[in-house]
């Protein structure tokens, strides 16, 4: 509203000096935590995130077992110094939705029949929060739990889009994230075409809606190639692409 | 829990028995797809709310009541009134609710609904600042879900808008640095309608509105909230289920035609 500072200059240069469809520098890594069944660490701009999976393993409380499938449990949480203000480390309102609503964007690809009876547990933990932290958290999940040897359908990878200034634009930085007029995570299983996490804030005219949608698809399929990468140089050395993978465009 | 029983025979049974019905362009309870159960909004009926709305679709149930007070801002917008929505499935509201604070669920469906009316700029809280940075009005909606039969967000996201829009809240004054109940009412600064629909894939249909018994089928949610300009403000996709690219549009598309007629329907019974 009114007088707010821009955002994304007259050349079109946003605050971090990217293009409007250009993602942040990205960097994944898989099995850090010798503890866990599947480990991944991304960082994502400035978001650091570590995610751990754990199971399949016995159901505690009993009384929550599914006797036909694993039951998925999921925890997103925030370290108390990933944001500028001191966090209290208990669970707010936003980490319990968005524990749910990573757990459901995870669940699709997971095949989840073939351990009856078991938990299969996912941790996500941000270090450092810089916008687009679920989108980030699910994909270093997703890597987790292959990590894992979890039997999975497909990978899934998260990217946000989103308007600042008016425009719609690729992967939103937290000030964006903040000042900006809205933000779109968007989750989905690459080779499967099948879209597992979406959230909308903001104002987006029908056509700005079908245009930021697309865009965080694109820009996930790029997210993709790089997880992809991830997984192939933990359990194959270096993988067969030699180019190294930057945030293009 | 979700307040909807999940029984995994007799769910893949009544599943196939939808998908077949759908199929035919059939809903179990006879609606077509994009048909809305009947929706029933009564306003002002408890005194001592500032507001308040309660909203039958269907057999579903939801009561919304306003209460406005005074208090410190949010640090990150000491320029702007505070405005919450909790809500919460009351153990009378079904056989499978239970006691206790809210659960994931019930979060969920306020943040959603919260969503809506907030990133619609319905009410304009800029308008809700008595000494900026120190004292605000702020405007708690809470819901008490008190019968459960499928599509709580939009049942809930009606007794909100509706409550909002029919409140009438204490004029309080700020002179200096103190801040006095003037004994006047005013209502809220209201500038947009907000209206969610809610979808269910059962198969590769989409309908809008399920029922309990279609919510325990469902493959996936969508609930997408549209304002006076057709424009999409909140939207989340729900259940551990998938959405195509092209049936995400589809829902777009569905949601803002929904919104529309439901928008004139709210608009007038709380007018």
């Amino acid at each position: 509203m009114e007088t707010k500072k821009k955002l994304i200059s007259d050349a079109g240069v946003r605050t971090d000096g990217r293009r409007w469809n250009e993602l942040r520098p990205i960097r994944m890594e898989v099995g850090q935590l010798k503890n866990a069944d599947g480990s991944a660490y991304i960082e994502f701009g400035k978001n650091k995130i570590v995610a751990a999976v754990y199971g399949p393993k016995e159901v505690h409380p009993k009384h929550m077992v599914l006797p036909d499938r694993a039951l998925i449990r999921c925890r997103y949480h925030m370290a108390p110094f990933s944001v500028d203000e001191r966090k209290n480390p208990a669970p707010s309102r936003r980490e319990i939705e968005i524990s749910k609503v990573i757990r459901e964007a995870l669940e699709p690809a997971l095949i989840a029949e073939d351990y009856p009876r078991a938990a299969i547990e996912i941790f996500v933990e941000v270090l450092q929060s810089d916008g687009g932290s679920r989108v980030a958290g699910i994909t270093a999940s997703s890597l987790a739990l292959s990590d894992a040897g979890i039997n999975m359908r497909d990978l899934v990878v998260g990217c946000s889009s989103g308007i600042v200034d008016g425009q719609v634009v690729l992967d939103l930085n937290d000030t964006e994230d903040k000042e900006g007029s809205g933000d779109m995570p968007v989750a989905f299983m690459p080779n499967l075409n099948q879209v597992t996490l979406l959230q909308v804030d903001g104002i987006y005219t029908p056509e700005n809606f079908r245009k930021a949608f697309e865009l965080a698809i694109t820009g996930g399929r790029t997210v993709y190639e790089m997880q992809r990468k991830a997984l192939l140089d933990k359990y194959f050395g270096s993988s067969p692409s030699e180019t190294p993978m930057e945030a293009e465009e | 829990m979700s307040a909807v029983k999940k029984n995994y025979v007799v769910e893949t049974l009544r599943k196939a028995q939808m998908v077949e019905l759908l199929a035919k362009g059939k809903r179990v309870d006879g609606r077509s797809q994009d048909e809305m159960r009947a929706l029933k909004i009564e306003t002002r009926l408890i005194e001592k709310a500032n507001g308040s709305a309660k909203v039958s679709l269907g057999n579903t149930q939801v009561i919304a009541g306003v209460k406005v007070a005074t208090g410190t801002p949010f640090a990150d917008t000491p320029d702007k009134g505070v405005l919450m929505v909790n809500a919460e499935v009351l153990p009378l509201a079904s056989p499978y609710a239970e006691a206790g604070p809210p659960d994931e669920n019930a979060i969920e469906l306020a943040r959603v609904v919260d969503r809506g009316v907030r990133e619609s700029e319905m009410v304009d809280l800029s308008k809700l600042v008595l000494i900026a940075g120190k004292s605000v009005y702020t405007v708690f909606v809470d819901v008490n879900i008190l019968n459960v039969d499928g599509n709580l967000f939009d049942a809930t996201s009606y007794a909100v808008v509706s409550a909002l829009r029919t409140a009438k809240i204490p004029k309080f004054e700020a002179d200096g640095d103190k801040v006095t109940n003037t004994g006047k009412l005013m209502p809220l600064p209201v500038q947009k309608t907000p209206v969610s629909v809610t979808m269910a894939r059962i198969g590769s249909v989409i309908v809008v509105d399920p029922t309990a018994e279609e919510e325990a089928v469902m493959d996936a949610r969508i609930t997408l909230t549209t304002d006076d300009d057709d424009n999409i403000c909140a939207g989340q996709k729900g259940e551990p289920g998938t959405f195509t690219p092209a049936q995400v549009m589809e829902a777009a598309e569905k949601a803002i035609r929904k919104g529309r007629e439901l928008r004139s329907v709210i608009k007038e019974a709380s007018g």
